[in-house]
């Protein structure tokens, strides 16, 4: 049985913004379970970002947890306050890789410096020893000639092999979870397939928990046990790879599904969601995906829908699935895929 | 679409050669013998990894780089190089582009309607005042957008409307060819298929040819009509997009396309990635060629190689 390492309920995030306040996350809940790998899906501003770093946190000053909990470890991170208290957490236990490799490293440092000095601060090492540990990362991330590599500098350094070194800055001090947001979104094809099959090796090899934070469904099905997936600062569907990408239950899953181009019939036009994500600075009523929603039902505009159970594994928060709501079948476009939830249940 | 031979030509490229830093001893070379043709009504696509020189190509389609060699033919006329004013103007005007990252490509401090008509101003192609602000709103509404958003800034848009606006500049000069240069790699997904949409849909309605320029297969395949890969300046496969997806045979194109993630887990987690290594190919003895292996296929490969190929075609 799989074990859980981190567990958010009902996390409310706020922030102001000229004097008006935002709510960035109404009140989304995420089970984590250790050694498995999450990939939380959602277009930009849907908050995916935001929910994650406060695990870590590192909100923006003028952002703050309201309400609910984040319980790691035995203890409510979400009640953390100062530098003092989420040091013994973020970077030790909990480290982030970011998208961008260019402006995440420091350029006018060595890019050995940049490793040692995350060992020597988490390990207690001395010179001498940091530097061989450094060393021993630096081949794990998949860095010919570490040695040599150990003196130069990010500029000396193609895109991949950067984020091959930010990711040894995020294993350096042994994390429980690493979270990945958008690691490989600012790289090549060829590159990104080298860089997910380097966490999925460092997963193994260092007993990793890892969050995928993406919008991209391909890399999604490539990593993840677990997907969730986030709109309007709200996680509506969450279950294993299996349930979201062939037993989809919410209609902005099926939205996002059928807009992909690989299902498309070329000549065709391509299904699109119409409209944009609702404003955050407004009072969100009902069911946030309604007005987008061509098929929406009339309690979606009125209230909130819950989270309702599929299976063990899978909840959505739609109307759709009450008992009462009329039987409402996915598009035809990712209906076919439905055939191969029974194949990959089993 | 396989009728290739009496379709009308509107872009002819041959043995383009394309340099940077040209005062140096050995100049930079971006783009290297590069050969191919668009035909008019067509997609064509144009995908390789960031620094292969797919965009260099692009500009110097449009004249914005200069050539170092080759030529461009537009609708059977040389455009690149030293060129007579009257036809610099009629290229600019037809051949227009649109560009990636719709954040970027847009001027903060200008409203939308000048934007919009900064074509018009420059090759002054408009009698008065009121025809200019026609074709504005005529270019708008063809985007999907309302006439009244000229007024506004590009800060009140958001990232799928801001790429109409990039395709309504380009829209006002009535082009013949764009050239979309990523044009959705900035978009978020849903997005994605309101801009694809809105391409296709001109493409039909105003007899559009496209260039598009990409890295992501999965938009390439859905929407171009042939399809060309280039790595390290040169173009190394070409053929209709269905016929390379089905039957890659460069080792580059097929390690492209084993990269691509697909959104199906089941597939995705039983694929295999292949490594390119570009120094595999052996050409001190054999030197390559650009051979049409099959109707409309285009390789590039020494003799030993192209063997090799052609017993991969016949399994």
């Amino acid at each position: 049985m799989v074990q859980s390492i981190l567990s958010a309920k009902d996390v409310v995030i706020k922030f102001s913004l000229r004097g008006r306040v935002l709510t960035a996350i109404r009140g989304a809940s995420l089970e984590l379970y250790e050694g498995q790998t999450l990939a939380i899906v959602g277009e930009s501003g849907s908050g995916k970002s935001v929910f994650t770093k406060s695990f870590v946190g590192m909100l923006d000053t003028n952002g703050w947890v309201e309400s609910g909990s984040i319980v790691f470890e035995e203890q409510d991170i979400a009640k953390f306050k100062g530098d003092k208290q989420w040091s013994t957490i973020r970077g030790k236990k909990i480290a982030m890789v970011f998208q961008d490799p260019m402006t995440s490293l420091n350029p006018l440092r060595t890019i050995g410096m940049q490793i040692q000095e995350v060992v020597e601060l988490h390990h207690h090492l001395k010179a001498a020893e940091a530097k061989k540990r450094t060393i021993e990362i630096l081949t794990d991330v998949g860095i010919s000639s570490p040695e040599d590599r150990y003196s130069q500098f990010p500029h000396e350094f193609s895109g991949g092999m950067r984020q091959r070194v930010v990711i040894a800055i995020a294993i350096a001090c042994n994390p429980k979870i690493l979270i990945c947001d958008e690691p490989t979104t600012a790289l090549d094809v060829t590159i990104q397939a080298q860089i997910l099959e380097l966490i999925r090796k460092l997963q193994e090899q260092y007993n990793l928990t890892v969050i995928y934070i993406t919008h991209d469904l391909g890399v999604v099905a490539n990593v993840a046990d677990q997907v969730a997936v986030m709109y309007a600062g709200d996680i509506i569907e969450y279950g294993t790879a299996g349930d979201i990408f062939y037993n989809a239950q919410h209609p902005y899953t099926w939205a996002l599904l059928s807009s992909l181009p690989q299902l498309g019939i070329k000549g065709q036009p391509l299904y699109s969601i119409k409209g944009t994500p609702p404003n955050l600075f407004n009072e969100i009523k009902g069911d946030a995906f309604a007005p987008r929603n061509p098929k929406a039902l009339k309690i979606d505009y009125v209230e909130r829908p819950p989270y309702f159970q599929v299976s063990p594994t899978h909840y959505a928060r739609t109307w759709l699935l009450d008992p009462r709501s009329p039987k409402m079948d996915p598009p035809e476009t990712i209906k076919h895929m439905r055939e191969k939830f029974v194949r990959y249940s089993v | 679409m396989s009728q290739t031979t009496n379709r009308e030509l509107l872009i002819d490229v041959k043995n383009l050669r394309v340099e940077f830093n040209v005062k140096a001893k050995e100049p930079f070379v971006a783009v290297n013998d590069v050969s191919f043709h668009i035909f008019k009504g067509e997609t064509f696509g144009l995908v390789g990894e960031s620094g292969s020189g797919k965009t260099t190509i692009g500009r110097a389609i449009v004249r914005i780089n200069g050539t170092a060699g080759g030529d461009v033919m537009f609708k059977g006329r040389k455009i690149n190089g030293d060129i007579p004013k009257a036809l610099d103007y009629e290229v600019t005007q037809k051949i227009q582009m649109i560009f990636q990252d719709p954040m970027a490509s847009l001027n903060e401090r200008a409203k939308v309607d000048y934007i919009v008509s900064e074509g018009l101003y420059n090759t002054k192609a408009y009698k008065d005042e009121g025809e200019r602000k026609a074709k504005v709103e005529a270019a708008l509404a063809a985007v999907g957008l309302l006439p009244e958003f000229a007024s506004r800034f590009p800060h009140e848009f958001s990232g799928g409307q801001r790429q109409r606006i990039g395709v309504a500049r380009a829209l006002i000069m009535e082009p013949e060819f764009i050239i979309a240069d990523e044009p959705i790699s900035a978009l978020d997904v849903s997005i994605r298929a309101q801009v694809i949409n809105l391409l296709s849909e001109l493409q039909k309605s105003k007899g559009l040819t496209y260039m598009f320029i990409a890295h992501d297969l999965s938009v390439v395949r859905f929407i171009t009509d042939r399809v060309a890969v280039i790595s390290k300046g040169k173009i190394v496969e070409l053929a209709e997009t269905e016929e390379l997806f089905a039957h890659p045979l460069h080792p580059y194109t097929r390690s492209l396309l084993s990269a691509v993630p697909v959104p199906d887990p089941i597939e995705e987690k039983k694929k295999r990635a292949i490594y390119y290594d570009p120094l595999s190919h052996d050409y001190s003895v054999h030197k390559p060629k650009w051979v049409e292996i099959r109707p409309g296929h285009y390789i590039l490969g020494n003799d030993p190689e192209l063997e090799e190929y052609n017993a991969m075609l016949a399994k």
